[in-house]
């Protein structure tokens, strides 16, 4: 399979600290991908590398099978959509459609209108007095219009409320569903991905935590629950992201390959945001540089 | 025409869930030989979910013999489920009773009782989708 994204020991720093580090990623194509992981965790570090908005300190990234935004065609490969999904606000809607034919070489004129009128937008009106949601979704417009092979979208339904944040989605879906479009895109809420991912890239202080399909990823974990003192009864094998202690019992989120023989153990299966949340949770070799996220954890 | 929902709190994936929903609509009679399922775009914008999703739930439906995709035109039922001849019912009712009898004899309460049963129809079910 080929990869959209590639990064080979990417790192970034500024000053002293580093946003991003060591990181090394395949992201397969035709996938929508979930970057999940706190804020301050990197994300938008990343994403940035991707889009060329930032140089590498450390290592390589490759897009598409380039160097981001080493060519205006290579540019035109990529959509992006910055956080808080900016719009300029003295333009019009039909403005900034005009405006993304003039830059963009592979402009779609007859998508970008479609989706305006499918969204009921006034061409006329000013961007700054849209709502967020329409915002946002103008903001979709324009990275889609120029018929990209990914899209790359920094927390797009951060600030949005919950119907227009589903309406967000939607739309992003029906992109997917039409264009063949790979996707990633960044929050630090679980429950939005869960239904629109398909593949998932857990960042946490500045480091890729997980990487996987989402489905393998949920198939290999587990909750387990059971006596304190019956922990080696369990495989070798079993990797333990999360433990839990009371003076009885233990509570475990595991990866396991294996099954769990020991009736003893009560195996249940977990969802997305158990499993991202215990690999949120795992504490970090250099935890002491994200006090709140110790915190959190006590 | 049917409209599927999701239940994101069930830990079921997705794609099962819609799986289950056909399946359960055909049981009922609610889908029939030669209806249309709605189609992956249809699906994808009422669910805010990926099309992958609904491919992959459409495939395995397709593999179980119940659908066939028409390229180009959508997803159609092929077969109906009914479910098993009242007659069978009978019977396999007086089993659980006897069965339910044990389990409270050995000191099980209703919760206890529910949570076998579930347990157990969930490991079944598991095996039979794997």
């Amino acid at each position: 399979m080929t990869a959209v994204l590639t990064a080979n020991g990417l790192g970034k720093r500024y000053g002293r600290r580093w946003a991003l580090e060591n990181c090394t990623l395949e992201i397969p194509a035709g996938q929508v991908v979930g970057l999940v992981g706190p804020n301050g965790a990197g994300k938008t570090t990343l994403m940035h590398l991707a889009v060329g908005l930032l140089t590498p300190t450390t290592g390589s990234i490759e897009v598409l099978g380039g160097r981001p935004a080493e060519s205006p065609a290579q540019l035109g490969r990529v959509g992006f959509v910055a956080q808080e999904t900016p719009v300029y606000e003295s333009m019009s809607v039909a403005d900034h459609l005009r405006f993304g034919d003039w830059l963009n070489p592979t402009w779609d004129q007859q998508v970008a209108d479609r989706r305006i009128d499918q969204l009921g937008l006034d061409r006329s009106q000013k961007a700054g007095k849209l709502s967020g949601g329409q915002r946002a979704q103008l903001a979709l417009t324009l990275a889609i219009a120029k018929r990209p092979e990914l899209l790359i979208l920094d927390e797009p339904v951060a600030s949005l409320d919950p119907l227009a944040r589903r309406e967000f989605l939607q739309s992003l879906m029906e992109v997917v569903a039409e264009q063949q479009v790979s996707v990633v895109l960044s929050s630090h809420l679980v429950s939005d991905l869960e239904r629109v991912c398909d593949y998932l890239v857990v960042l946490v202080a500045s480091h890729v935590q997980l990487t996987g399909g989402i489905e393998n990823l949920l198939a290999a974990h587990v909750r387990l629950t059971g006596p304190r003192s019956g922990l080696e009864t369990l495989p070798p094998s079993l990797q333990i992201i999360e433990a839990s202690h009371t003076d009885r019992q233990s509570t475990l989120i595991a990866r396991v390959d294996e099954p769990i023989l020991d009736p003893a153990w009560l195996v249940e299966r977990i969802n997305l945001e158990d499993l991202v949340l215990a690999y949120m949770r795992q504490i970090q070799p250099d935890a002491s540089a994200r006090p709140h996220l110790v915190e959190a954890h006590r | 025409m049917i409209e599927f929902h999701l239940d994101s709190r069930s830990g079921v994936s997705p794609y099962l869930q819609i799986v289950h929903q056909v399946r359960h609509a055909l049981r009922l009679g609610l889908l029939r030989e030669g209806d249309q399922l709605p189609t992956v775009k249809d699906v994808v914008s009422s669910l805010a979910i990926n099309p992958n999703t609904v491919l992959k739930a459409y495939k395995e439906l397709e593999h179980g013999g119940l659908v066939a995709a028409r390229p180009g035109v959508g997803t159609f039922v092929t077969k109906g489920l009914t479910s098993a001849p009242l007659v069978a019912l009978g019977p396999l009712r007086q089993d659980l009773q006897r069965w339910l009898a044990k389990a409270r004899r050995a000191g099980l309460d209703d919760e206890s009782i529910e949570a076998l049963f579930i347990d157990c129809f969930r490991s079944d079910s598991e095996e039979d989708v794997a």
